[in-house]
């Protein structure tokens, strides 16, 4: 809807500035006037907007309907799993006996929130297959670094200095070979086969005494699940080393397989992405870390113990130390820890059994009109090519621009970087058949563009508030700072 | 076209002699590289004065879909990086085999140019990936 008027979003705060408007009036002196600050502290060129209290609420309501959100929106963004977060999870987190504890009250006093994160330990040892698990981390990438960091200390902890290198899978995460070289390790990469499995005689010459570990993501960021995932881990066993598991795409195992079960040795879990928490914005996320009973000395500080009816916080006594302020995201544990009560085990089970199923549903309606690089059922996300649409000059990213003027939010693209013109869709278990029939059939109108106006997909998307952004541009002269026309 | 005059590795980049007397190379990356990658806006190339070895990471270069490695087509030592690329990086996009070039090096080992492949190979190399 046009917003008339100062309603418009198109004029930053700066420019809506009157000089000597205001949003509260402050009231007249009533206390012993104190000294000035002496003129050297204070900077006289603050440029601040002078502007009414109505006009920053319009501004930023009318910013915050442009948001586009799952509340709003599909939102099928590749290795994301933006899935619906239910309501309830805020509602729990706002119990006053969560909302307005302080982490550095005495235990005795916060015991129902240490009993949670307890409880919540449990739960996501037991979805994993693990021993140990420490909520401490904040984020997936974090989480990752804490488990390498736990796996150099092993190694140390037993006077193996020579383990120098950490494999990792072509299709990884980006964050991957970044969390090992912060721990200080040599990445060597991995080569995928033509199934898109881990390639095993690459592997095998890899594994050698300098070999601190592997990171393996299952199923792997093509969404297939390396059939080969045991051997995989039996050769890294052999050579001596760990196994990572990057939990990322854990909604499509979620009560059907367990990665300690698989020889994972120790695992993050996005619980911003499986467990239904906010994720997004950079926004707070938990990457909980679990591990096999051999890592467990070593996790990150601090872990909740009970002993008789009192929970208490301790640190393990090889542990990598802190890696957070506290006891981690405590708002974003409590909503995993209700999604994980509300659902129960045979909830979980179906979370994953949906997710796949409808990734596969959009895998089998869209391979004849998207090239499939690698056709074989896939498990939570499919990972088509635009290399059809691409000989007909629109490329995957044009692709991904025209799925906005269909109210669709873009799949990931150009991710994982073995497949050309990538699209990556992870429809998640929140939709309905109907709104995946109507995001295929969307897809579909898009391939028929390419042939008939590829302008049109060119140039979209053209019903957004700002049309196509110049993303080259913005990253060689980003244009930071505002200032006055 | 790939021109001619050079020789490329199977990780795109392409290298020139200059002066074969004091082993004077250019190095670059292929025109099949930056279509690859889309619009180019960084580029982090070794420090002049630094040491290369053949086919380890030399750089990395950023486009707007992805951060990729630089590899060095030879062993040697950096003389020179085309500092007009970090105010402008999309001279690689636009004219990557000449005023898009990232450095030159003084090679270590010319033996080393046996395992760089031809134009021609280079092409056909591209079109089976």
């Amino acid at each position: 809807m046009i917003k008339g008027g100062n309603r418009t979003t198109d004029k930053l705060l700066m420019d809506r500035s009157v000089p000597g408007r205001a949003g509260v009036v402050t009231p007249d002196l009533d206390v012993p006037e104190q000294a000035k600050l002496s003129p050297d502290l204070l900077r006289s060129n603050l440029q601040l907007p002078e502007i009414s209290e109505p006009e920053v609420v319009q501004y930023f309501t009318n910013l915050s309907q442009l948001n586009f959100s799952i509340d709003t929106q599909f939102y099928p963004l590749g290795s994301c799993t933006m899935k619906y977060n239910p309501k309830v999870n805020d509602e729990m987190a706002f119990l006053p006996g969560f909302a307005n504890i302080h982490p550095l009250q005495p235990a005795e006093t916060a015991q129902g929130a240490l009993e949670l994160l307890y409880k919540l330990q449990e739960f996501l040892a037991e979805v994993t297959g693990m021993h140990g698990v420490s909520l401490a981390t904040l984020a997936g990438a974090h989480g990752e670094l804490a488990g390498v960091l736990m796996i150099r200390a092993y190694h140390h902890s037993r006077n193996d200095f020579s383990r120098t290198k950490i494999a990792i899978p072509d299709s990884a995460h980006g964050t991957n070979p970044a969390s090992a070289a912060m721990a200080g390790f040599d990445v060597v990469t991995l080569p995928s086969d033509s199934n898109g499995n881990i390639d095993l005689d690459q592997l095998r010459n890899l594994a050698g005494s300098d070999l601190a570990g592997a990171m393996i993501t299952l199923p792997s960021t093509l969404g297939i699940f390396d059939e080969n995932i045991v051997e995989v881990c039996k050769i890294v066993h052999e050579a001596g080393g760990m196994v990572y598991g990057d939990g990322a795409n854990m909604n499509a195992l979620l009560g059907r397989a367990k990665l300690g079960e698989l020889g994972f040795d120790v695992a993050h879990l996005n619980l911003h992405k499986t467990f239904s928490t906010p994720h997004g914005g950079g926004g707070p996320g938990a990457g909980p870390v679990c591990c096999v009973e051999s890592l467990t000395p070593f996790l990150a500080s601090p872990l909740v113990t009970k002993s008789g009816d009192c929970f208490t916080l301790f640190t393990p006594e090889e542990s990598i130390g802190k890696i957070s302020g506290f006891h981690g995201n405590f708002g974003v544990l409590v909503r995993a820890y209700t999604y994980i009560r509300t659902l129960g085990a045979e909830g979980l089970k179906s979370i994953s059994g949906n997710a796949v199923l409808n990734a596969n549903y959009i895998m089998e309606s869209l391979k004849d009109k998207y090239f499939l690089p690698y056709d074989r059922q896939c498990m939570h996300e499919v990972v088509f090519s635009a290399d059809w649409q691409k000989e007909r000059g629109v490329s995957g990213l044009e692709v991904a621009k025209r799925l906005l003027d269909y109210g669709y939010h873009a799949p990931t693209m150009y991710f994982p970087l073995i497949v050309h013109e990538a699209l990556m869709i992870e429809p998640t278990e929140s939709e309905t058949k109907e709104t995946l029939d109507a995001f295929i059939q969307a897809l579909v109108q898009i391939d028929q563009e390419s042939h008939d106006q590829p302008e049109t997909v060119r140039h979209a998307p053209h019903t957004t508030p700002v049309s196509r952004l110049d993303e080259a541009q913005a990253a060689r002269r980003p244009d930071l700072k505002w200032q006055p026309q | 076209m790939n021109p001619s005059d050079r020789q490329y590795t199977k990780e795109h980049e392409w290298l020139k002699i200059q002066d074969a007397d004091s082993n004077l190379a250019i190095v670059g990356i292929t025109d099949y590289a930056q279509a690859q990658l889309g619009d180019v806006v960084f580029i982090d190339m070794p420090e002049i004065g630094s040491t290369v070895v053949h086919m380890d990471k030399m750089g990395e270069i950023e486009s707007v879909k992805a951060v990729s490695d630089l590899f060095s087509p030879v062993s040697g030592e950096v003389i020179k990086t085309n500092s007009e690329l970090l105010d402008r990086p999309e001279l690689i996009n636009e004219d990557p085999y000449n005023e898009g070039w990232i450095l030159q090096v003084i090679l270590s080992d010319p033996e080393e140019l046996n395992s760089l492949i031809s134009a021609e190979e280079y092409q056909s190399f591209t079109e089976q990936a």
